[in-house]
């Protein structure tokens, strides 16, 4: 089976250890995370996990599997990218003398779409928000003019599908 | 159902009161600096709650293994922090690869001491977090009784397992309003999947159109208390019925359709005939490579019915035709109305026809040896005999285990505890104590190497404190047995560390005032088994066994289910 890029989102009850237990199930499978956001999600109280991996639809079918058993875990989803609206969000820290000296930073600032946050005497910063090869390109591009910091974020993504979070909760509330 | 108390209890106090809420009145445990308080408390409640003091926290882990095996029971477990709670870790991970439903309740240092390193401060929640169904840790006393109820919902509900409670002093001494309600519903975790009467029909329809039907089944129907069901649907489509190791009490031995063993030292039919049976009914087990050997040659020609509580099973090691999910109890009472009466004798006989194979080959020469040496086979068949296989048969880890779970007759439910997934040697001794309080009205034989004998000895101890009747048979081949019999058949018999000069052991038993006696002759065995089990006291037994005896059948590690050498 080959490795494909997969999304997978975590809907969790928002408690101390929770990254702790999920991450430990790709560890015990060796499995290499390649991107992690967790964050607030559309249901109060819910965390969202948004876990981006390479490998095999059968690994991604076993993970998904395990972290949904967890307790506190509402309900587990995967995607290949074309079934997700996805991003990533990049900073870079370049020296403030490249913007005066090197003109074709603008050009590539303004060709990229990616915006100016903040410039002071030392040092300006971009940002870009995009696909992941987007932010690759930029790199490059800016790369032979040194970039003093760079940091990107985890992918963010949602499901063209519904992610019915809502009624999977009733539905348990309900068999009560 | 909720309890309040009038006045502030202590954090310690209110642990007392969630337990004996929950119907516990045994825990065995160990204490220390973190976990005194609570200690305090069951000096004062000690009426009411039973504490056993282990000689070990590994064995306090085991106890209540052994005891919630043997009653279906939340076995609890409590130990103090730092090396206390490090020591339950083998026996939680085997709880929790065994699904065995455990509450272990450990001190921590107190709240402002988190993180600095303090003494006795472990991160046991970062530690139990993979082994654990669920864990946390309790930082305020007003927690105790919402988290503990909890933890109790959890470890016995849906698939159970190990439940792991990290309480700081701080939240034992402080004072709080006690007030106590059941936990019966989590709003995150569905314990047992809705019934899909869809796939009920679908796998009725397989199994009624079935020429050479197979089941196996495995301890979910003993953790489903659905041993009746299972008779009921084998009985009415007389399908020949193999177990897996944690599955074996779920139907009688003698069962007339039951057909053995499946694994890795399993029976020969059931495993030679997985291959050629063409719809195979797994219910309440997990595919595990021990039972499957060689996936790519497991089964194909069959279709395959997968009866199982655990989404996450379903499709996991063997891709299936049809997952059942559900408890199995449920599931299978769903099952019975769509499935017809058959009769499937001349599938049966090949089943027969191969286990004469198989007796020919190996089981004759075990249970009537040659030479002088005492086979392992023959105790145990001395020990059916002198229990009318009423005994509940507790098993280590290794060549004992295999031929105990071989060779025991067992006619009644929970008869048969032993450490399967995780293979833990140490194991027989401890959780036999727990299985003989749980059902003392039972007889309970701890078979166990001289390895394994070893690895948790130190709880003789706690067998003579308590006058726990256990029946302890430790068959002495002198080696690692199993270890020793891979290393012959694969290591070109190098025999790395396999050897072991062992101590007197009945006198290490004479120690701990435990009765007991040696026996190397095959005269001496019967009269030495039925003394043993007359005896109203616990009591040892050491059986010197042929040193170099192997196990067949046997699968060789990575080899298809049909290529199961005989010898």
């Amino acid at each position: 089976m080959e490795n494909k890029w997969y999304t997978i989102s975590v809907y969790s009850e928002n408690q101390v250890g929770m990254l702790n237990r999920i991450s430990g199930i790709f560890l015990k499978r060796h499995i290499n995370i390649e991107s992690l956001n967790v964050s607030p999600s559309e249901i109060p109280q819910v965390s969202k996990f948004t876990i981006v991996v390479n490998t095999t639809q059968k690994w991604v079918e076993n993970i998904v599997g395990q972290i949904e058993k967890q307790v506190e875990v509402i309900k587990v989803f995967s995607h290949l990218d074309e079934e997700i609206i996805y991003q990533e969000s990049a900073l870079f820290k370049i020296s403030s003398n490249l913007l005066f000296d090197e003109r074709q930073i603008q050009n590539i600032i303004k060709e990229s779409n990616a915006q100016i946050v903040t410039v002071s005497r030392e040092f300006f910063v971009i940002s870009k928000t995009g696909r992941r090869h987007e932010i690759d390109e930029l790199h490059e591009s800016l790369t032979p003019f040194g970039i003093r910091q760079f940091v990107r974020s985890g992918r963010i993504a949602v499901s063209k599908e519904a992610m019915p979070i809502s009624t999977i909760l009733n539905t348990i509330n309900q068999k009560k | 159902m909720t309890t309040k108390l009038p006045n502030q209890i202590s954090g310690a106090e209110a642990i007392v009161h969630c337990l004996l809420a929950e119907g516990v009145n045994l825990i065995y445990g160990y204490p220390g600096g973190a976990i005194m308080p609570f200690y305090d408390e069951l000096y004062k409640f000690q009426d009411q709650l039973k504490h056993v003091l282990v000689r070990h926290e590994q064995g306090a882990a085991h106890a209540a293994q052994g005891y919630a095996r043997a009653t279906g029971k939340v076995g609890v477990a409590v130990a103090t922090s730092g090396p206390g709670a490090t020591n339950l870790v083998t026996g939680i991970a085997d709880a929790q690869i065994d699904s065995t439903p455990l509450v272990c309740i450990t001190g921590q240092v107190g709240r402002h001491l988190l993180g600095s390193d303090a003494f006795q401060e472990t991160d046991i929640i970062g530690i139990s977090t993979p082994i654990t169904k669920w864990n946390y840790q309790i930082t305020k006393a007003a927690e105790i009784p919402y988290i503990l109820a909890k933890a109790f919902y959890i470890a016995r509900s849906g698939r159970p397992g190990p439940v792991l409670v990290d309480i700081t002093k701080n939240a034992q001494f402080e004072l709080f309003d006690f007030e106590y309600t059941p936990c019966d519903h989590v709003r995150s975790y569905l314990p047992e999947p809705q019934i899909d009467m869809e796939c009920i029909h679908q796998a009725a329809a397989l199994i009624n159109e079935a020429k050479k039907p197979m089941i196996v089944y495995g301890q979910g129907v003993v953790l489903g208390n659905a041993e009746q069901e299972l008779k009921t649907f084998i009985e009415k489509t007389t399908i020949p019925s193999a177990w897996t190791i944690l599955g074996k009490s779920a139907l009688p031995t003698a069962h007339k359709h039951n057909v053995g063993m499946v694994g890795m030292h399993g029976n020969y039919a059931p495993n030679v005939l997985t291959n050629e049976c063409d719809v195979l009914i797994a219910i309440g087990m997990r595919f595990d490579d021990r039972v499957t050997g060689d996936l790519n040659t497991y089964a194909k020609q069959a279709k395959i019915i997968h009866f199982d509580i655990d989404k996450a099973e379903i499709n996991k090691n063997v891709k299936v035709d049809v997952g059942v999910l559900g408890n199995c109890k449920h599931t299978l009472t769903a099952l019975l109305p769509w499935v017809k009466e058959n009769n499937h004798s001349q599938w049966q006989s090949s089943f027969d026809q191969l286990y004469q194979v198989e007796f020919k080959e190996v089981i004759d020469k075990e249970m009537n040896p040659a030479g002088p040496g005492i086979s392992m086979a023959e105790v145990i068949e001395q020990i059916n005999q002198a229990t009318q296989s009423q005994a509940i048969v507790v098993t280590d880890v290794g060549q004992h285990q295999m031929i105990a779970c071989r060779y025991a007759q067992e006619t009644l439910p929970k008869s048969n505890i032993t450490s399967g997934g995780l293979g833990t040697m140490g194991f027989a001794l401890p959780s036999a104590i727990g299985a003989k309080m749980g059902a003392p009205e039972r007889e309970v034989i701890a078979v166990i190497g001289d390895g394994g004998f070893q690895m948790n000895i130190q709880e003789l101890g706690t067998i003579y404190q308590t006058q726990t009747a256990v029946k302890i048979v430790v068959l002495n081949n002198e080696h690692l047995g199993m270890v020793r019999q891979w290393q012959e058949l694969f290591f070109d018999s190098r025999y790395a560390s396999t050897v072991m000069t062992n101590p007197d052991f009945v006198t290490i038993a004479k120690g701990y005032y435990i009765p007991g006696k040696r026996v190397d002759q095959r005269a001496d065995l019967k009269a030495a088994i039925e003394e043993m089990v007359a005896a109203k006291t616990p009591y040892f037994l050491e059986i010197k066994v042929e040193n170099e005896e192997n196990v067949f059948p046997m699968i060789p590690s990575g080899s298809s289910v049909s290529d199961i050498r005989l010898s």
